[in-house]
């Protein structure tokens, strides 16, 4: 153990390469947000572009992914709709990690809030995420912004619990009594002594939260519920193309693959980068 | 023993007393005046102020909520603004689709999950160890919505094997409706069957190399017994707790699989409350479902008492 600590850290990349799930899952999601902000240069057509006389096209030719019932071109909108999609997945993440950080660290470290903040928690973890968020847009009214607030809001709890979790044992640490005693007021070990090191277990559970994000964005999309039909995310795209069933497939089937690859790769990341940043978390799952 | 009861007991009353508050905030925050919108754009301002007293939605807040703890301590959970009726009998009309549903993509991800799971601890390490934990991994990337509009699109539109949609219509027998339930249940079903496969796994893993397991086996057992009868049957807590968490959780996919296939559920009502801003029906599913959640966590607590004979103290 003590020649391991000794020996020079191996760099990241070097770390990242020996995980190949973790580098094809990075490098799958670089892709995919490669091509979302690279849309305009990149995207064969115009995404609104309609051309009646080519509607419903199959793939091939100058439409590789075909045309919806507008003519339009599906690859290009389903590049564009990567745009979209992985903001509100990304959005929600950092809303959820903002609220659940807060809510878990003070819980972890305030008794008296710790009972009120438990409670809450648990109470809105019984309510299924979809049916939440769908309340919640319900509640303040559809738009991309309250679908962002709603899914942070939605998964805020899930990171609270583990901050809270992590956060009573650090408390307890040597260390945290040393800057105890030494007098550091109680926020700045919160921020500097508890917060840093549960960087970790907060990263690889955002990144599942952006996966489950990036799923309920799509179902609330395709119940309408969500972000404006006109708009194109791969969710609403799949709406859209579910009137053409066994007519043109390929409306629901290439949006749809866009939304697996990433989800599978945010997931191959998460689960690569919970092996990499705490081994002692890792549980064969 | 009676301890234990008592205290997961007061666990899930207090946890439910938020759970009725939040639905309550969540409702109330809402824009626009119920009342408003129960009566239409024709409505005189008159006629909206006295529906606001018979709802009760002029008092202040406080007011309201002590109303509405009274009015769920009786069971009562409201009209629904749109259905000419209650939204306990709106729901109970619409829970037979829902039920089935969860009940059997609980029983396809389970028939899935639990071999696979066994096995791939079972060969730890192995091909096809790798390829169960590559495919359950996939299986948890895809909208169970999207598998929903694949499968109609393969066993629907081109074979022919199943129904578009619907649940077979009000006169349908039973096996016309599980006909009808079948796609939505394996979309559901292989979507969830990611979970459980991966706790059965995880779970196995801990307890196949334990002493007792060994024994078993020097004892000369089968490993079909030894895996079966001594590791699995001591596995099976948190795998239990994952089926029964994963239930409560499919509801949440149903909502959005009921759409898919059109099937009159709970969901498929949820869905076109929250269009219609029928408040009532959004609080009173909320509340129904989440407390379903909180009473299977209780019933998977009840039932360590009778697997873990530990947890009896």
């Amino acid at each position: 153990m003590a020649t391991q600590e000794t020996q020079a850290a191996p760099r990241l990349h070097t770390l990242i390469l020996q995980r190949k799930t973790l580098a094809i899952g990075l490098f799958v999601l670089f892709v995919i947000a490669l091509l979302a902000v690279l849309a305009p240069w990149v995207a064969p057509h115009s995404p609104s572009r309609l051309s009646i006389v080519n509607r419903l096209r199959p793939p091939g030719g100058a439409w590789l992914f075909g045309t919806d019932e507008f003519g339009r071109d599906v690859l290009s909108r389903t590049i564009y709709a990567g745009q979209l999609s992985l903001v509100v997945g990304a959005a929600a993440t950092a809303f959820a990690c903002v609220v659940g950080i807060t809510l878990g660290i003070v819980a972890g470290f305030f008794r008296k809030a710790d009972a009120v903040m438990s409670r809450l928690v648990d109470a809105m973890m019984a309510f299924p995420d979809i049916l939440l968020a769908i309340a919640l847009v319900a509640a303040l009214g559809p738009s991309l912004a309250t679908v962002i607030v709603a899914l942070g809001i939605v998964y805020a709890p899930r990171l609270a619990r583990i901050v809270r979790a992590s956060t009573l044992v650090i408390r307890e640490l040597p260390y945290v009594e040393a800057a105890r005693a030494l007098g550091v007021p109680t926020w700045r070990i919160m921020t500097r002594h508890v917060l840093r090191n549960l960087i970790s277990p907060i990263l690889v559970q955002a990144t599942f939260i952006f996966a489950y994000a990036m799923l309920a964005e799509a179902g609330l999309s395709f119940l309408g519920v969500g972000v404006s039909p006109e708009i194109p995310t791969w969710g609403t795209m799949i709406a859209s193309g579910r009137q053409y069933i066994g007519q043109a497939d390929w409306m629901t089937v290439f949006p749809g693959v866009a939304i697996v690859l990433t989800v599978l790769s945010l997931q191959l990341v998460g689960d690569g980068l919970r092996d990499l940043l705490d081994p002692r978390l890792r549980k064969d799952l | 023993m009676a301890r234990y009861v008592l205290q997961r007991f007061l666990g899930m009353l207090s946890v439910m007393f938020v759970v009725v508050t939040i639905v309550f905030v969540i409702v109330r925050v809402a824009p626009g005046d119920p009342a408003a919108v129960m009566l239409g754009p024709d409505a005189t301002p008159a006629d909206i102020e006295a529906l606001r007293v018979r709802l009760g939605i002029d008092q202040p807040l406080v007011m309201q909520y002590l109303f509405f703890l009274g009015q769920l301590l009786r069971g009562d959970l409201g009209q629904s603004i749109f259905l000419d009726m209650s939204v306990t009998s709106a729901l109970l009309d619409r829970a037979e689709p829902t039920t089935f549903l969860t009940l059997f993509s609980i029983l396809i991800a389970s028939a899935i999950a639990l071999p696979v799971g066994i096995l791939a601890a079972y060969r730890r390490g192995t091909f096809f160890d790798q390829a169960v934990t590559t495919l359950t991994m996939l299986a948890a990337s895809i909208p169970s919505f999207w598998l929903g509009l694949i499968l109609i699109q393969a066993f629907s539109v081109r074979l022919g094997w199943f129904p578009v949609a619907g649940y077979g219509g009000p006169d349908a027998s039973f096996l016309t409706r599980l006909h009808h339930l079948v796609l939505p249940a394996v979309a559901l079903g292989v979507v969830s069957s990611a979970l459980i496969t991966r706790f059965t796994r995880a779970s196995m893993l801990d307890v196949l190399n334990d002493d007792y397991v060994r024994t078993a086996r020097s004892k000369g057992m089968s490993e079909f017994r030894v895996v079966l009868k001594h590791a699995f049957k001591n596995a099976l807590i948190p795998v239990l707790t994952v089926i029964g968490l994963t239930a409560a959780l499919l509801v949440s996919g149903a909502v959005v699989t009921e759409t898919v296939f059109s099937l009159p559920g709970v969901g498929n009502l949820v869905v076109s409350a929250v269009l219609r801003r029928d408040y009532p029906v959004i609080q009173g599913a909320l509340l129904v479902i989440a407390a379903i959640y909180v009473l299977i966590n209780f019933g998977i607590d009840m039932l360590y008492l009778l697997i873990d004979p530990r947890v009896r103290y």
